[in-house]
């Protein structure tokens, strides 16, 4: 079993930023229902992508300077970065086959 | 995990209060049973932040909560669930072919239970701007516009309940309706009005919504008189109600002119074995209580149609 890890706004430059594969982040808080709804979900995916793709979740009302950083109005989103860019941004609940045409494409 | 399996007495499509009900009545009625959900088990309850309306539950309970405790309880005698897109529910021989993204099932009975999504406004600039700006969670989204004005766009008890949680964080929340009074229930209607940072922009559409990267503004139409005005907003909550997504049926059971599935009080379709619950089909009161009753009734009269053709 793998499970998305817990990173902050400190952090974040070090685990997602300069990692070496591509990395999964759900930016969530604790009042956002669809958030979670979206956890189970990204609990499998980082099962079948594991060794392949980093899954981390950022606590936007703890760590807001990522929230910012990234011009995030809505939660959930997932954000996929690739050597340290964002190459994807998925706003609200999508279906899981959306969320892996998205993750296969960063690890192309 | 138990073997792949592809032919199933019962097969559900929907995750919500009513196929998760008429999962815990099939399974405990010892019908082979599979539940295709396409987003994520609980369904539209489970982005309400509390139900206070389920009984059972004198304290309220969270969405989220309820639709995971009735997926345990469907569970717990053998509900079978996966995650997928339902392409095509077709009837042939005796059997019905369930055409999914994550493969191709049969069942002897299939009860269709996949609600209803949420309603888009379908003007210019939403699309462009959904995440920056355009929201369709208010309790999920209200805390990036703090301090800044927003908007609602719609007037039932969604909305409302929306745009009385905004005006704790919004420095000026506007409820844009297109009519002239609001459909929501009379207690949020008397504590929207109350509220000394609400307005209300009656008779009013959006045409666009418009920014450079974020929503800045509104192009609203007056319905009444044609008047065309502008209202700068930082954000956008669109409330506009629930549509069902019906439209890979079309041909296999009859609907009405909105999508909706036609069903008589046993949820039976008209076409053998096939039966809608909940907030798919028409004159559903669309409440988690009666769509759960809806997935009860479906599953009995679809065990007794089974006992029959067996």
């Amino acid at each position: 079993m793998s499970k998305p890890v817990s990173v902050d706004d400190t952090s974040f430059d070090q685990v997602v930023l300069k990692a070496e594969r591509p990395v999964v982040v759900d930016l969530w808080a604790p009042w956002c229902q669809p958030c979670k709804m979206v956890a189970p979900i990204l609990d499998e995916l980082a099962d079948e992508y594991n060794g392949q793709i980093n899954f981390v979740k950022v606590d936007i009302d703890q760590n807001p300077k990522t929230a910012a950083r990234y011009g995030i109005m809505s939660i959930p989103t997932l954000l996929i970065f690739k050597n340290g860019q964002p190459v994807s941004q998925l706003v609200g609940l999508r279906p899981k086959r959306e969320l892996k045409q998205n993750m296969d494409a960063a690890l192309k | 995990m138990q073997q792949d399996k592809t032919s199933y007495d019962v097969i559900i499509t929907g995750g919500g209060p009513a196929g998760l009900s008429a999962g815990i009545y099939t399974a405990r009625a010892r019908l082979s049973t599979l539940l295709i959900e396409r987003l994520a088990i609980g369904g539209q309850i489970a982005t309400a932040e509390q139900v206070d309306n389920y009984p059972g539950f004198p304290d309220g309970i969270g969405g989220f909560e309820l639709g995971q405790l009735m997926h345990q309880q469907a569970t717990k005698y053998g509900l079978q669930t996966v995650t997928a897109d339902v392409n095509s529910i077709r009837p042939a021989d005796k059997q019905i072919e369930v055409n999914t993204t994550g493969g191709d099932y049969t069942a002897r009975a299939v009860i269709i239970a996949g609600g209803s999504k949420r309603q888009k406004l379908g003007v210019p600039g939403e699309e462009e701007f959904t995440g920056r700006g355009v929201s369709y969670c208010a309790t999920c989204d209200a805390a990036f516009f703090r301090e800044q004005p927003v908007a609602v766009v719609g007037g039932g008890d969604a909305a409302i309940t929306e745009a009385i949680h905004l005006t704790k964080f919004a420095s000026r929340v506007t409820v844009i309706h297109r009519r002239r009074e609001l459909r929501a229930t009379r207690i949020l209607q008397e504590i929207a009005f109350a509220q000394p940072n609400m307005g209300f922009c009656w008779d009013n559409t959006v045409e666009a919504i418009e920014g450079e990267g974020f929503v800045e503004r509104l192009r609203l139409n007056n319905v009444r008189t044609g008047e065309k005005s502008t209202l700068a907003v930082a954000g956008v909550f669109i409330s506009i109600g629930f549509q069902p997504d019906t439209g890979f049926l079309k041909g296999t059971v009859p609907m009405d002119p909105g999508g909706l599935i036609i069903t008589n009080e046993r949820m039976e379709t008209g076409i053998p074995g096939i039966y809608a619950a909940g907030d798919i089909r028409q004159n559903s009161a669309r409440q988690a209580i009666t769509a759960a009753g809806d997935g009860a009734t479906a599953a009995i009269y679809a065990q007794k149609y089974l006992t029959e053709q067996a």
